[in-house]
């Protein structure tokens, strides 16, 4: 099977009982060895659309390829390839990290003395080792998030899927998570990641598909994406209180209190102009930040411009 | 994938055993409590002036029945609280996105309840054996008769589990179906006690043949047919195989 695609996706549907389009009709192609982020508002359509990869949730028309497996004729090559992370904790909180691991394992005809080799070998990368005979339900929330990456990789899948694996996860813990799912995109697996965490799609991935309403709203690289972006603000922290709004020419800007200037500037004007502005009134800033993240701004524009029928 | 499918049988199979003897004091050590206690009031205190039933001691003659009951309510409960217990918590979803075929997983839960409804079945007869002195007449005959019905009753089990939607859904079969079929199935009477009426109302009930070939099984003697009645066991289980496929891979109550 030669197919440079990890995933394809041709006019996806699902329908609800009741009547709900939950995806109507989404084209995607993600690459072998992609660090793909998938974005969109709550009920969206995203974790619809991995369910159906993952075959937890019926289509209702189109076609899924995994590495060129299609999930209709060959379901268990397909399934071979993908280790999935869903949103909520879903393992036995009974049992034992060591005991859910190597059963998964098991489910994926992994032998289970190998099993046991590669569950050191993930769960001391994951930092649960110690903590490989306790019961599941004593473990913190990052731990059980980390219990279930560990687990989607137990079977070595090609292509591996994380439905907001960050989530309620500390800013140290996500960092470390954020560096292994580096270190497992290095090492060939494709990834695909849905998050609320814009920065963390921003930081990672290399391209972007935008999901609003069950339609692929926009679908490129992170950088093509980010180079739309023609206006951004920024804080500036003044030396000095100022009593009025400093003179700024063309760019547009606001008094937050005396020393806090927020400025919007667009792609073409520079923050140059800013600085020789503030420096012709004598105005020194002591320190400089964005006020949202890029991505963020990108996102609800998309959104945005999609409610409107603009998209 | 026959490996595969060989392991991750294998899987479910050690996934169940080890939940069911995780928790042995509310599994294993009951049946064998609640068996002593039928042993001593309805075999020792009341069968005492009963008298012979069926040519032997009383005691001697609800043993079977008494063994199959505990094999029966176990191989069903262990199946029916496993199974939900996994579709409620979702952990069922870590079986299905893997690459398990559907009839794996049935034979996986079945074979969990199967080997639970055995073990108790083995640990009552160990109870019974303190009361009475009894050899099986036909040992390969029983151990069949065990091992089907026990697969019948985990079917049933996996089938309820897959329609309930809470934990009282689990409950109402065993208690206002199974339990009644059980005490009518023959355990504590034999059947030739009846009135022709109420005879071939008993043989609407398919525990009745279950108990009648067992404890043929181990007596010697039968109140119905044996090969008519281990027939039975085999539609049964062939229908309720038939039926847990069917709902299973058409994900009902399993996928949206």
């Amino acid at each position: 099977m030669t197919t440079s695609l990890a995933l394809k996706l041709d006019n996806l549907k699902k329908t609800y009982k009741g009547g709900v389009e939950a995806v109507k009709g989404i084209d995607l192609a993600v690459e072998q060895g992609d660090f793909f982020a998938l974005l969109g508002p709550n009920g969206a359509g995203k974790s619809t659309t991995i369910g159906i990869i993952s075959s937890l949730v019926h289509k209702t028309g189109g076609k899924v390829e995994v590495f060129g497996f299609d999930l209709d004729r060959q379901l268990e090559h397909a399934k071979l390839c993908i280790g999935l992370v869903p949103q909520e904790f879903n393992f036995n909180q009974f049992e034992t990290p060591l005991q859910i691991v190597v059963n998964q394992a098991g489910y994926y005809g992994v032998p289970r003395a190998e099993a046991f080799i590669r569950a050191e070998k993930y769960l001391k990368q994951l930092d649960l080792w110690e903590k490989r005979n306790a019961a599941a339900r004593q473990l913190s929330g990052g731990m059980k998030r980390r219990l279930m990456i560990a687990r989607a990789l137990m079977h070595n899948p090609r292509l591996l899927i994380l439905d907001e694996p960050t989530a309620g996860v500390d800013i140290e813990l996500r960092r470390s998570m954020w560096e292994f799912l580096q270190q497992i995109n290095a090492e060939g697996v494709t990834i695909i990641l849905t998050t609320h965490y814009l920065e963390e799609a921003e930081m990672l991935c290399r391209n972007i598909g935008i999901i609003d309403k069950g339609i692929l709203v926009e679908c490129t690289s992170m950088k093509a994406l980010l180079s739309k972006l023609d206006r951004e603000t920024f804080v500036l922290d003044l030396e000095q209180p100022v009593s009025s709004l400093p003179h700024l020419g063309d760019i547009d800007g606001r008094l937050i209190d005396a020393t806090t200037l927020e400025v919007d500037v667009a792609k073409a004007q520079g923050l140059n102009a800013v600085f020789n502005a503030l420096t012709e009134q004598n105005i020194e800033v002591l320190s400089m930040r964005n006020k949202t993240n890029r991505l963020e701004e990108l996102f609800v524009t998309l959104v945005e411009n999609a409610k409107g029928g603009k998209a | 994938m026959r490996g595969l499918y060989f392991i991750a049988f294998k899987s479910i199979l050690i996934k169940e055993i080890t939940r069911f003897t995780r928790i042995w004091v509310q599994t294993l050590l009951p049946p064998a409590i609640t068996m002593t206690l039928y042993f001593l009031i309805f075999g020792n205190l009341v069968g005492s002036r009963i008298g012979d039933m069926g040519g032997v001691s009383y005691m001697e003659f609800i043993a079977p029945g008494l063994i199959m009951m505990s094999v029966i309510t176990n191989s069903y409960s262990n199946v029916a609280s496993s199974f939900f217990s996994a579709k409620f918590q979702r952990n069922l979803e870590e079986i299905l996105v893997a690459p398990v075929p559907h009839w794996v997983l049935i034979a996986g839960y079945v074979a969990g309840g199967v080997a639970r409804g055995l073990l108790v079945g083995l640990i009552v007869t160990l109870v019974a054996m303190f009361f009475v002195d009894f050899q099986p007449q036909h040992p390969l005959l029983v151990i069949v008769t065990v091992f089907l019905t026990s697969m019948l009753f985990a079917l049933g089990g996996l089938i309820n589990a897959v329609f309930a939607r809470s934990f009282d859904d689990i409950s109402i079969i065993p208690t206002f179906v199974l339990t009644p079929l059980t005490y009518l199935g023959g355990v504590f009477y034999s059947l030739s006690l009846l009135p022709d009426f109420w005879l071939n109302v008993s043989k609407l009930n398919p525990v009745v043949y279950m108990i009648n070939v067992f404890r043929f099984g181990f007596l010697g003697f039968a109140d119905i047919s044996v090969s008519m009645s281990l027939g039975i066991i085999g539609v049964f289980c062939i229908g309720l195989w038939g039926l847990a496929y069917y709902l299973v891979s058409r994900g009902i109550g399993l996928r949206t």
